[in-house]
């Protein structure tokens, strides 16, 4: 009986299985496209089942690839059949030839809502089931009511309600109004309450989809998500249909710990205990069976169930014992379960922190990069690039390099682009990273993108100590035969900037350099002939004394491509050709590349961009967006692992740097660019800047005696010097000599709210910082690093400590070697809540430059709280006990930056205000907890309510609550500070008079006890 | 989104049976089909079941001369969907009786309420097989 009775369709089908080729098929299928067509022009004489041949037949041939651009209206014309068989074909084929843009379904509306609220269960299942399939926002809102209904009435029948569920799923993600959350999360809590596995089923997408938009609104579900993972992992009332291989619903549990993972933490203790017993059992109790299916439906779970381990930051016991599975599986030899061993353990990496258990698999990682499985391969190449730090670049890269002439064609490029970008971030030093990146080019020229050529030239060019390096390494490649294209241009580059610096070595004599460019011009395309017309005229410049013959022979060539094809190496030709008889005037334009300013590098952002977001977010990606710090190794931020190494965090560091405004840039570049040549600017002396300044300072405001006191705490020479001036005249970001390369109110702020990272930086040296917090007490290391080849000296640096905070800096040496770091540890100790910040007052001498800096110290208030979890039986009686000033003090604030709740919530864990969801039943806002700690009030708990507007998040009301009226107050302000905005730097309008002024006057006396705090005065300034 | 699209297609790469879950035009639909389809099988049995396509996952099962192709986002269960694949199949086998390539080509229709039974919207709705089998019988009993 073939196909319900429709001889004809079988016949069709047949013919078509038996054409002989392409050919054949093509003219069978346009006959009977011919033959349909003609039939439903006179459609009234079809019967209904012959109308439902046709679209079976148009379906068939849609399915083969054929274009079926008539017959819709046939189509939709059946669904609107009275009886079943017709209505079928009808809902199912238009689900298939039209999509939800198709003007033609407009017309079906009513007959679809008249068939979902109708009374027969079939039919409302085929309409609810093509709405969910293809329906559009125009559907979304005429049918969501009823479909919702449908959902959630008790007298439907599950098969009915099941479909509801997606169908519902569909017209929220086409219109997301559709669902109203405020209402919506009581009902889903019913939801999940539902017997019916089939219903669980589409119920548990449904809030799957719900959830990952917003999962504060749908924390009453999360018990009922680790109950019905509790049932089905202990086969609990599981039909005996609903079970596969003897595994309960093995979709079901995978979905619901899908949404589990939607859900930041859990907080309640005995859901969380009750989880963690399902995984537990879960992580130890699947064992390999010899039934492939019931392996793989058991290791779908435990893949999943490990997944949801690691969201949940088990402790670190649990943890260790995910990755020994892990790399228990990345072993194995079924293929299945390695891939996805390699695969779990990337995403490991990005959410939580255990690297170094992880590195201990490296070999066996390495082992699955040549495994003959390319899907296993690209695993592994992901892995070692998420796995990647400071302590394991050289080996993983030199893996690569050693894969990359082996590997795939479609493999090569992403290959190259991983190992440039990793020999970039983790280099241990720079010439090992030109040494990787040229021997990409060598390996799989072809693969190596400009971008990525371009960045070893940038590096090249700003660091002065690599280019004999790199111009030797170039002038080595030059001699091997069938050098790639990217190659000669990137050689040609180097050699023609710094190749006079090898002048002395054998084979290095500009002619010699010359002869062997030349012999790869007659075969170079025309940008790497424009190239090598600028090194030819580099090299020129260069030749100290004229060589005549050279000259002669590169004017030839600059002749012969006078009247070259190419407008852009004509004009270079007759442009050199023109300059390179000017004698002396040719070492000015042709001066070595200035320096290049620090920016982006091209290829993280192609790797970013390369990311393609898909329609849902998965928890695992939402979850690196909110937990950047987790990140870092996956980011473009320095290596958190291991010690700072200072010389490599310049380069580590630059791509993630954002550069200040573009004016100040090009100063910076010029300025850079002379240093190797020109003598710093002798110093302006202090009467100068005395004369200069001097009647300004007399209105400055009093506070301008305070750093007069500074200067004698610091134990500086009384007298003032042209340096001091300069240095205090800098403070305001202007005007010095030397300028930081990094943005230093971004830093700061940034270290308010990690702990570890680069404070400052400029030219010749860098500051970073590690701090450890323990209740008020404060461990932290200044790593000063010198970034140069000869020594910085009188190196000094005195902690201005607010009166709030006990600091205790060790002694810090007076000169630190060339490529140096020396660390200094900072111990601090907080005597009350206070919003005052501590400075560290730094400077140093290179040559004959005197460089000094205050720096604001990241050891803020934040840095002794605790985010406290408390439960709602015990936060509101505190709540309660606590009230009104000045213990409990309530704001409106206004200008708030506006930021969503998962925004602000975010804020709020990074300040260690520990958000506490739940605990308000209004979604809007938010509530939190935190511990202080300082000497005066010791422990003491923080309770804060923020009472948020939707409809206008600029403003917002602060509540805060604790047993010490400073605290109250200074949190309150705190917490004001950081909600309405993020600083950015505003350029000071001048040099401080002030300040300037006080260098001038160091005896005079302190005025204003008030201004005594180094740090509000400092926050004045900035 | 989870499920992008399930694909039957034989040894010599004819489409069995399609169905997609988000739109795409014919073209794109051939262009698909004709690079998965050559990726897919190229590959040998001891090699894992999934392949990574664009930006989202295909995981594949092949039976005898027939290959069951499932195009997933990239934080789809693949075992999952490994194992939803043998449900399908092990759903066709009950009402066929070990079913083959022309049972699915010549009851295309069987095999479209099957699938529509088991996956709505790109997500699995349903995995009771007597459940999905039921509307099946009913017509079959009506005709």
């Amino acid at each position: 009986m073939a196909l319900l009775g429709m001889r004809g369709l079988s016949v069709f089908i047949s013919d078509v299985r038996n054409c002989q080729n392409k050919e054949q098929e093509r003219l069978r299928i346009d006959k009977e496209l011919g033959n349909i067509r003609t039939r439903f022009k006179n459609e009234k004489g079809l019967t209904p089942n012959e109308k439902k041949k046709y679209v079976w037949k148009m379906l068939y041939i849609y399915m083969l690839g054929y274009d079926v651009d008539f017959g819709h209206m046939e189509a939709l014309s059946l669904i609107s059949a009275p009886k079943y068989p017709e209505k079928q074909v009808g809902y199912i084929v238009t689900s298939c030839l039209l999509n939800e843009s198709h003007e033609f379904l407009r017309m079906v509306i009513n007959t679809v809502r008249n068939d979902i609220i109708g009374r027969n269960e079939t039919f409302q299942c085929l309409a609810l089931t093509m709405v969910g399939n293809i329906g559009g926002k125009e559907f979304a809102e005429s049918l969501a009511p009823d479909v919702q209904r449908l959902l959630i009435s008790s007298s439907c029948r599950p098969l009915v309600r099941k479909k509801a569920a997606l169908c519902l799923l569909r017209l929220y993600r086409k219109n997301p109004d559709v669902v109203n959350i405020d209402g919506w999360s009581d009902r889903m809590s019913q939801l999940l309450d539902e017997r019916d596995l089939g219903v669980l089923t589409s119920v548990m997408s449904l809030f799957v989809a719900l959830v990952s938009n917003n999962n504060e609104a749908y924390w009453n579900c999360l018990p009922k998500c680790a109950k019905i993972l509790e049932r089905l992992a202990r086969n609990q009332d599981i039909p005996q249909e609903y079970t596969y291989y003897g595994i309960p619903s093995p979709w079901l549990q995978v979905k619901t710990m899908k949404a589990l993972q939607y859900f930041p933490t859990v907080e309640d203790p005995n859901t969380r205990r009750a989880l963690f017993e399902v995984l537990q059992r879960i992580l130890m109790g699947t064992d390999v069976v010899k039934n492939v299916n019931k392996n793989n439906a058991s290791h779908a779970v435990l893949f999943e169930a490990l997944a949801l381990v690691m969201h949940l930051d088990a402790e670190k016991e649990m943890m260790s014992q995910c990755v020994a599975l892990l790399g228990k599986f990345i072993a194995v030899r079924e293929p299945n379960i390695r891939y996805l061993g390699l695969e779990n353990m990337t995403r490991m990496l990005l959410i939580t922190d255990v690297q170094d258990l992880i590195k201990r698999h490296q070999a066996q990682i390495v082992t699955s990069l040549k495994d003959p499985d390319i899907s296993i391969r690209r695993r592994a190449l992901d892995l070692l690039y998420g796995m990647c730090d400071v302590t394991n670049a050289k080996d993983i890269v030199e893996e690569l390099l050693q894969y990359l002439s082996t590997a795939d064609f479609v493999m090569r490029e992403e290959l190259a682009l991983k190992a440039a970008i990793l020999a970039e971030k983790f280099a241990p030093d720079l010439s090992w990273y030109v040494d990787v990146i040229l021997q990409l080019i060598d390996k799989a020229g072809d693969f190596v993108s400009d971008d990525i050529w371009y960045r070893v030239v940038q590096f090249v060019t700003n660091n002065e100590d690599l280019q004999p390096y790199a111009a030797a390494k170039a002038r080595e490649y030059l001699d091997k035969p069938a050098l790639h294209e990217t190659m000669v241009k990137v050689s040609a580059y180097i050699l023609g900037e710094y190749s006079h610096l090898l002048a002395r070595r054998p084979g290095c004599n500009p002619k010699e350099i010359f002869t062997i460019i030349n012999e790869k011009l007659p075969t170079v395309s025309k940008p790497t002939v424009a190239i090598l017309l600028s090194t030819y005229a580099k090299i020129l410049m260069h030749t100290e004394p004229s060589d005549p013959e050279l000259q002669e022979q590169i004017w030839a060539i600059f002749r012969k491509y006078e009247s070259y094809i190419d407008v852009e190496i004509q004009q270079r030709a007759v442009e050199y050709f023109v300059l390179s008889r000017k004698g002396a005037a040719l070492a000015d334009v042709l001066a070595e590349m200035p320096k290049f300013p620090e920016r982006q590098s091209a290829l993280l952002k192609k790797a970013e961009d390369a990311e393609v977001d898909t329609a849902e977010q998965s928890a695992i990606k939402l979850r690196s967006q909110q937990q950047t710090s987790n990140a870092l190794v996956v980011t473009d931020q320095q290596p958190v692992n291991g010690p700072l190494p200072i010389n490599q965090l310049g380069l580590v560091r630059i791509p993630s740097q954002k550069m200040e405004a573009s004016s100040h840039n090009q100063g910076l570049t010029k300025e850079n660019g002379a240093v190797s040549k020109v003598d710093p600017e002798p110093a302006p002396s202090a009467d100068f800047l005395g004369d200069l300044l001097g009647p300004l300072a007399i209105e400055g405001p009093p506070a301008a005696t305070v750093s007069a006191e500074q200067n004698m705490i610091s134990g500086l020479e009384a007298t003032p010097n042209a340096a001091d001036a300069l240095a205090l005249a800098t403070v305001g970001d202007q005007s010095n000599s030397v300028q930081p390369i990094v943005n230093i109110a971004e830093r700061f702020h940034a270290l308010c709210l990690k702990d570890s990272g680069v404070l400052y930086e400029d030219p010749y040296m860098q500051i970073g910082i590690k701090s450890e917090w323990r209740a008020h007490h404060g461990h932290l290391v200044l790593f000063l690093g010198n970034k140069n080849t000869s020594p910085l000296l009188s190196v000094r640096a005195v902690i201005l400590p607010p009166t709030h905070l006990k600091v205790e800096l060790s002694l810090v040496p007076e000169t630190i070697p060339p490529r140096a770091q020396v660390q200094c540890p900072l111990e601090v100790v907080n005597l009350r809540a206070s919003r005052d910040i501590a400075v560290l007052d730094f400077s140093y001498k290179f040559g004959t430059t005197v460089v000094s800096v205050k720096l604001r110290l990241p050891a803020v208030l934040n840095k002794f709280l605790q985010p406290k979890s408390v439960s709602a039986e015990e936060f509101f009686p505190q709540w309660k006990s606590l009230s009104g000033p000045p213990l409990k003090l309530q704001e409106v604030v206004r200008v708030v930056k506006p930021m969503s709740l998962p925004e602000m919530t975010n804020l709020f864990t990074s300040l260690h205000l520990g958000v506490i969801p739940g605990l308000d039943t209004n979604s809007n806002n938010l509530v939190s907890c935190t511990g202080f700690y300082s000497e005066s009030t010791r422990a003491m708990l923080c309770l804060i309510r923020v009472e948020t507007d939707p409809s206008d998040r600029t403003q917002l009301r602060i509540t805060i609550a604790s047993g010490d009226p400073t605290l109250t107050f200074e949190l309150k302000e705190f917490i004001k500070e950081h909600l309405i905005n993020i600083p950015t730097p505003t350029p000071a309008p001048a040099p401080s008079p002030a300040l300037a002024a006080a260098a001038l006057q160091p005896q005079s006396p302190i005025t204003r006890a008030g201004y005594t705090d180094p740090g509000v005065m400092l926050a004045g300034l900035l | 989104m989870g499920i992008r699209f399930v694909l039957l297609v034989n040894k010599q790469g004819q489409t069995r049976l399609a169905q997609y879950y988000e739109y795409l035009t014919l073209e794109e639909r051939r262009a698909l089909e004709g690079e998965i389809v050559r990726k897919c099988l190229a590959r040998t049995e001891q090699q894992c079941s999934f392949v990574e396509h664009r930006n989202y996952k295909i995981v594949y099962r092949r039976y005898a001369s027939l290959f069951f192709l499932v195009g997933v986002d990239n934080d789809e269960n693949e075992l999952a969907i490994l194992e939803f694949i043998h449900l399908l199949v092990e759903t066709m086998d009950r009402h066929f009786g070990n079913v083959c390539e022309l049972d699915i080509m010549f009851h295309l229709e069987k095999a479209h309420f099957m699938l529509e039974e088991m996956v709505m919207n790109g997500c699995v709705i349903e995995t009771n097989k007597t459940i999905i089998l039921t509307p099946i019988h009913l017509m079959d009993r009506a005709s």
